[in-house]
């Protein structure tokens, strides 16, 4: 048996179209420039004290600096050591700022893009009377009724009330193709500055001025209404509990070393520069720098993926999913199903059969009749004929009579449900061959769709419709369970066909025949267990499953109703997208947890470079534990800070791209990541001090 | 390490081993309210007592009712243990009259500060001595008041560990038990019933129980000596079961009445992690997942065996400064080897320090050795162990929740690297969970660095009110870093509600006996608070079910895990006061260069 479509691809990706609107370079000159500007902005402490490490860092630069003045007035020695010290102390906060700035760049490009399309457009407004006036957009209220023909720009969101139109929503999706927007149903949702191509439609508009999606999505890519998320909120304050930590324990190494000084009779107290570089050293700088860049690249990574995420929240909470609900149809399956197989009756030639349903699906442009068509043109090399050779009478479906064909002179071909066919053949007078039922039960049991055809009284046999499990989906949804995600397929299909196509796809569990109310009480279920559950929807009755869900994802085409129920809109309208919104959000969740492990890890070694620095006069023995053999007392405080400093820079590509991420179990990705982070922040600061410490002194610096 | 300290610390180990099942299980079953093989003995005591009490035993409680009740019951002991120190002149039980006008000549007085210094003491299960107990108090101060404060300190540390563990296993409510039932149950049915069997062994061992006087004998010399004896089974029991460590006499368990042969030594080392092992199994048991209990128990392990062997091998090497003299520091056939001063002969070094290592792994603090005279590294283990907050077993309930609370830790900062925002036992850490717990590791570290360094610097008028004896600088007895390791000890000794003492410092003056105080209530409460507020919110959270996306937390890369977040968190706390305490004294060692004598008199 040939299957008459095309392979799909092997990888799921590639079936995400990348808009290459929002593509851009990791280093994109533009963005470079604004976020090297953006850098000294943020050194404001007013806003600097939202981050509590790097504010710590500045206090510390600050002070030194301050130190520095009065020893360069006084013309104390070691003034280059101080002002080298307070020099990378503020490169230190710089370079954290400039993540920041960087990651923030990219959205505010984008919403520049999004502005310049916001014009203010003069909008038809119908009145009740139904007299037309012309209003500015901007005075558009929910509730006013528009009008839009070609090559008008829709000034406002709103629903259609009349007309089918074709709609370029490039502005929004970057998808050059016109879709279609018509009254009623799913596809009535249109958006404010996208334009109509042909026809018209009028409008009820459903948003104020400043609230219209354009507006929000601006916001939203601009990162204007950023707010912290939970686990980041976790995060901050862990890494705040350990710079309060480390403030105690250099703090009270003024005393200390007081004490030691006195004990030993020799040696000096460290300087405050030396203490200060101490702090920032121990200080959990690399993941505070970097901490806010990781959230909003995180949300950028799923922009570019063209989902526009209503809030950092949804991005992390999509790390957490459990319970991933999958719509059959286009995100499990093809679209449509496609004939595979023609069941002769006894006593009936197959190519009789496969001849009758050609003819029959010839003026049948449904996919399934298409495919009717070519199954038997491959299988007996039967010709597509063409349709207007032929002197016939097409018959077209209607839900009335539950089948469709054509009239062929004497000739009566029909195709169409089992139980149709039936009646058909019975009122033609024929009977019914015994094993056409059980032929036709035989294919609903295994998941597909049975098309019975009839020539005249003649009951001919059953042509096998099926679901194409998408390629590659068996092994993605493999991977999701891996990583422990439930999969579970929504289907309006009867629990016989569901079983089936949920076997041959591999998922965890289906909904049969499921209504909106099943799909919402099944999250309500799955929550009440403690799941967290993530779903794809667009229609209005989608709606209090997508507010109810934990991720919900609304399709662009769908109504606005729809995209207001969920917190992530994706503009593509791809369903199979819900995947990759999962593993951004577990790559968001691992960069954090990766880049905090490296930062705290790399404390041990800053530890052997300063410790015996600081004591080096009054006690030489701790020289024991300078095991990088840094040259130089000066020379280690240098290198451990500006391998501080530069760590924070080097890691900025890795925040913002996220870590590489592979699915696989818990322990298997712990496991991984503890080595790459944990052994790696242990030992990779070992080799850049002392390479740090060697140039320092090649330079004549320390 | 000889051959014999390697196994003496492996059969004990296996003891415990074995103890730790049964025990947990036992205990288990004691806090979920199930019958047990005591149960018709002690269940008409416990209701007895909620009757007299006015508890409602099936009434349970937030976890700000928990902790106001147990802040209250703390409170209320420490009132009392204050007012019997400062009356004991006037009350029965006094044979040698302390506190009266024929006292001993050399009672030690009670001050006020000293008693309030001992009340904090007792009641916080630090059982800091300031004070020793033959010259200072009376039978019924010790009877009634430290006795009883061995009893429930222990139980009340055992209540909130239960708590937090309820925490994890209850799903969406808001009470996380009645620290009035587990207070009691505690009491009744697992330190009762333990002690009294450890009282009668150490009994029939030779230690006194008795309320006559001290004994009065005549020496060959033909002069009078006193040999103070008193109820010391009866403490002895208690301290060391539940990890009080506040002995009847001013040495501890190296005075032969309170720890007479090596069999009570060893019987008295288990006694002091037994009970805290077991909570590993009844924390596995309560969440109903055993393994979850012994990966704690393996994590500990671990800590346990590397602290013992560094500090048996310290010891067991000796000063090689003395080998450089010709001395001969090995174990032979003869003689011990190693570093013998301030131990026990009956002890021997695994013995003293198998104990040393022991009694700070948990809250502990009995002594059978002076630490004062342990080598640098020797040294170092016990106050390292200290400085993590007592997580190796640690002390009854106090350990538990301490490894948890790093356990959280671990499990918030790795949890993350699955890609998940992090959850331990299905329930979620959160901003609350990271705050609560950053509070109790913060306000730990606190209270040693910021109380050491203050005594370090302040400067007091010699023999004024804050430091009447002695020279005025931090009252230290040593020089160089061994002077300062006696001082960073001191407070992270009261601030881990420890109470063993480096020793080499007097510490019985007002300005010790106040901030050690201090310390040791911010050691305790502003721990126990925030563990019960994780109780509390973690109790209300539902709880998700383990999938293959789940951060395993059994086995042996979360135990690893667990290891590696109490080692660095420690380590990077108190790395920079190591080094300049028993780091650097023994780098100093190493190059010859000792410090015994007094140097800083000069110094005010």
């Amino acid at each position: 048996m040939t299957t008459p479509v095309a392979a799909p691809p092997d990888d799921l990706t590639a079936l995400i179209p990348r808009k290459t609107l929002r593509a851009r370079p990791l280093f994109d000159r533009e963005l470079t420039q604004r976020a090297l500007k953006q850098s000294f902005v943020k050194l404001n402490p007013a806003t600097l004290i939202n981050n509590p490490v790097m504010f710590v860092v500045e206090v510390g630069a600050a002070l030194i600096t301050v130190y520095l003045a009065r020893d360069a007035v006084r013309g104390a020695p070691g003034v280059g050591f101080e002002f080298q010290i307070a020099l990378w102390l503020w490169f230190t906060v710089l370079f954290a700022n400039f993540a920041e700035a960087m990651a923030e760049a990219r959205g505010k490009a984008q919403a520049d893009t999004l502005r310049k399309t916001k014009t203010d457009t003069l909008a038809k407004r119908v009145a009740a009377d139904g007299t037309m006036e012309r209003v500015p957009a901007s005075q558009l209220r929910a509730g006013d009724v528009v009008l839009a023909e070609a090559g008008d720009t829709i000034p406002g969101d709103g629903e259609v009330m009349e007309g089918i139109a074709t709609v370029d929503e490039s502005v929004i999706t970057g998808e050059s193709a016109p879709v279609i927007r018509e009254s009623g149903g799913d596809r009535s949702a249109v958006t404010g500055g996208t334009k109509v191509l042909s026809d018209a439609i009028k409008i009820r508009i459903t948003s104020n001025p400043g609230e219209t999606f354009l507006d929000r999505m601006i916001a939203l890519v601009e990162g204007a209404e950023r707010q912290k998320t939970p686990n980041e909120i976790a995060l901050n304050i862990l890494i705040a509990g350990m710079t309060l930590i480390f403030l105690l324990a250099v703090v009270t190494l003024q005393p200390f070393a007081v004490f030691a000084v006195h004990a030993a009779g020799t040696g000096a107290v460290p300087s405050v520069a030396v203490l200060a570089a101490l702090l920032v050293c121990l200080i959990p700088t690399t993941i505070g720098g970097l901490l806010s860049a990781i959230g909003i690249a995180g949300m950028d990574r799923v922009m570019q993926h063209n989902v526009l995420a209503m809030s950092g929240k949804a991005v992390e909470a999509s790390g957490d999913i459990n319970t991933l609900l999958l719509d059959k149809t286009g995100t499990i399956t093809l679209g449509d199903r496609q004939a595979v197989e023609f069941i002769p009756v006894e006593g009936v030639d197959p190519r009789e059969l496969a001849d009758a349903a050609q003819l029959a699906s010839l003026a049948d442009e449904t996919p399934e009749g298409r495919s009717i068509v070519v199954l038997a043109k491959e299988k007996f090399q039967l010709r597509g004929r063409e349709v207007s050779e032929l002197e016939a009478n097409f018959i077209p479906f209607s839900a009335y009579t539950r089948m469709s064909g054509v009239d062929l002179h004497e000739r009566r071909l029909r195709k169409g449900a089992t139980d149709a066919i039936l009646k058909f053949v019975k009122e033609q007078g024929g009977s019914i061959p015994a094993s056409l039922e059980e032929i036709s039960e035989r294919i609903a049991r295994s998941g597909g769709t049975p098309l019975a055809v009839a020539d005249g009284s003649r009951a001919l046999g059953i042509i096998h419709l099926k679901d194409i499990v998408k390629g590659g989906m068996k092994e993605r949804l493999a991977q999701l369970r891996a990583m422990g995600i439930r999969s579970v397929m929504i289907t309006g299909d009867n629990p016989l066909t569901a079983a089936a196509i949920a076997q041959e796809a591999g998922v965890d569990d289906f909904l049969a025949q499921a209504t909106p109310k099943d799909k919402l009480e099944y999250i309500r279920r799955e929550q009440a267990e403690g799941r967290l559950v993530a779903m794809t929807g667009d229609g209005t009755n989608d709606a209090p499953a997508l507010a109810q869900a934990d991720v919900g994802v609304a399709m662009n085409t769908g109504t606005m109703a729809a995209k207001e129920a969920g917190n992530m809109v994706d503009l593509d309208s791809n369903p199979t997208k819900l995947i990759e919104v999962v593993a951004i959000g577990k790559q968001l969740l691992i960069t954090r947890g990766a880049l905090t492990t490296f930062s705290i890890m790399n404390d041990v070694s800053k530890y052997f470079a300063i410790i015996p620095a600081m004591f080096a006069a009054t006690y030489p023995e701790l020289s024991a534990l300078n095991i990088m053999r840094l040259h130089s007392p000066q020379s280690a405080v240098l290198a451990a800070v500006i391998f501080n400093a530069l760590i924070i820079i080097a890691l900025v590509p890795l925040a913002l791209r996220g870590v590489k991420y592979k699915p696989q179990s818990a322990a298997g990705m712990l496991r991984r990541n503890l080595w790459i982070y944990g052994l790696g922040g242990l030992i990779a600061p070992f080799p850049c001090i002392w390479m740090i410490d060697r140039i320092l002194g090649l330079l004549h610096l320390a | 390490m000889t051959a014999s300290g390697v196994f003496y610390v492996v059969i004990y180990f296996l003891v415990l081993l074995a103890l730790t099942k049964p025990l947990g299980l036992y205990m288990a079953n004691v806090f979920e309210g199930r019958r047990t093989f005591l149960t018709p003995v002690l269940r008409p005591l416990e209701r007895l007592t909620y009757r007299a009490c006015g508890v409602r035993e099936d009434v349970e409680q937030r976890w700000t009712q928990y902790a106001a009740s147990l802040i209250a019951f703390s409170l209320v002991g420490f009132l009392f243990v204050y007012a019997m120190q400062r009356l004991e002149g006037f009350l029965p039980l006094n044979p040698m009259g302390f506190g009266t006008a024929h006292a001993p000549a050399n009672q030690t007085a009670m001050t006020p500060d000293l008693a309030f210094n001992t009340a904090v003491s007792f009641v916080t299960n630090t059982n800091w001595q300031a004070y020793g107990g033959e010259t200072t108090l009376s039978y019924w101060v010790q009877m009634t008041a430290l006795t009883v404060q061995n009893f429930v300190s222990a139980a009340a540390g055992i209540a909130v560990a239960i708590a937090l563990v309820r925490g994890f296993a209850r799903k969406q409510m808001r009470s996380i038990g009645n620290f009035w039932v587990d207070l009691t149950r505690g009491t009744l049915y697992v330190l009762l019933p333990l002690s009294f069997l450890l009282a009668l062994f150490l009994c029939a061992r030779g230690v006194p129980q008795t309320l006559a006087a001290y004994v009065k004998a005549r020496t060959l010399e033909g002069r009078v000596q006193t040999i103070a004896v008193g109820p010391v089974a009866s403490q002895e029991a208690p301290k060391l079961l539940g990890t009080n460590g506040g002995g009847f006499f001013n040495q501890n368990s190296a005075h032969p009445y309170e720890n007479p042969t090596p069999l009570t030594n060893f019987v008295e080392i288990l006694a002091i992690l037994a009970i805290p092992a077991g909570l590993t199994y009844t924390f596995g048991k309560m969440v109903g997942d055993t393994r979850q209990g012994w990966t704690l128990f393996a994590a500990m392990s671990v800590l346990f065996f590397v602290g013992v062997f560094i500090c048996t091998h310290a010891e067991q090497a000796g000063n090689p400064n003395l080998a450089r003299l010709g001395v001969e520091t090995r174990a032979t056939a003869g003689q011990p080897g190693g570093n013998m001063e301030g131990k026990e002969l009956r002890f021997g070094i695994p013995g003293s320090a198998l104990f040393t290592v022991a009694t700070t792994d948990a809250s502990c603090g009995a002594v059978n050795s002076m630490l004062d005279s342990y080598t640098p590294l020797g040294g170092l283990i016990p106050m390292f162990n200290l400085q993590t907050d007592e997580v190796i077993f640690g002390g009854v309930g106090s350990g538990l929740y301490g490894i948890l609370l790093y356990a959280i830790l671990g499990v918030f900062i790795a949890g993350l690297m699955v890609g998940r925002t992090p959850e331990y036992l299905g329930k979620k850490i959160e901003q609350k969970e990271v705050k609560m717990a950053m509070i109790a590791v913060i306000s730990t570290a606190f209270a040693i660095l910021v109380f050491a360094a203050v005594t370090l610097d302040a400067r007091f008028a010699a023999h004024g009110y804050w430091n009447p004896p002695g020279p005025a600088v931090a009252n230290v007895q040593n020089g160089g870093p061994h002077g300062f390791s006696e001082v960073l000890y001191a407070f992270s000794s009261a601030s881990e509600n420890n109470g063993s003492a480096f020793a080499g410092l007097n510490a019985n003056t007002p300005w010790y006996n106040l901030t050690l105080g201090l310390a040791m209530l911010l050691g305790r409460f502003l721990f126990m608070i925030p563990v019960l507020a994780i109780a509390g919110s973690l109790a209300a959270k539902k709880k998700i079910p383990e999938t293959s996306g789940t951060l395993p937390t059994h086995g042996a890369l979360f135990a690893g895990l667990l290891v590696g977040v109490v080692l660095v968190v420690g380590a990077l706390t108190f790395f920079p006061a190591l080094s300049l305490g028993p780091i650097v004294e023994y780098l100093l060692m190493l190059k010859g260069k000792l410090y015994s004598s007094l140097i800083l008199t000069a110094w005010s």
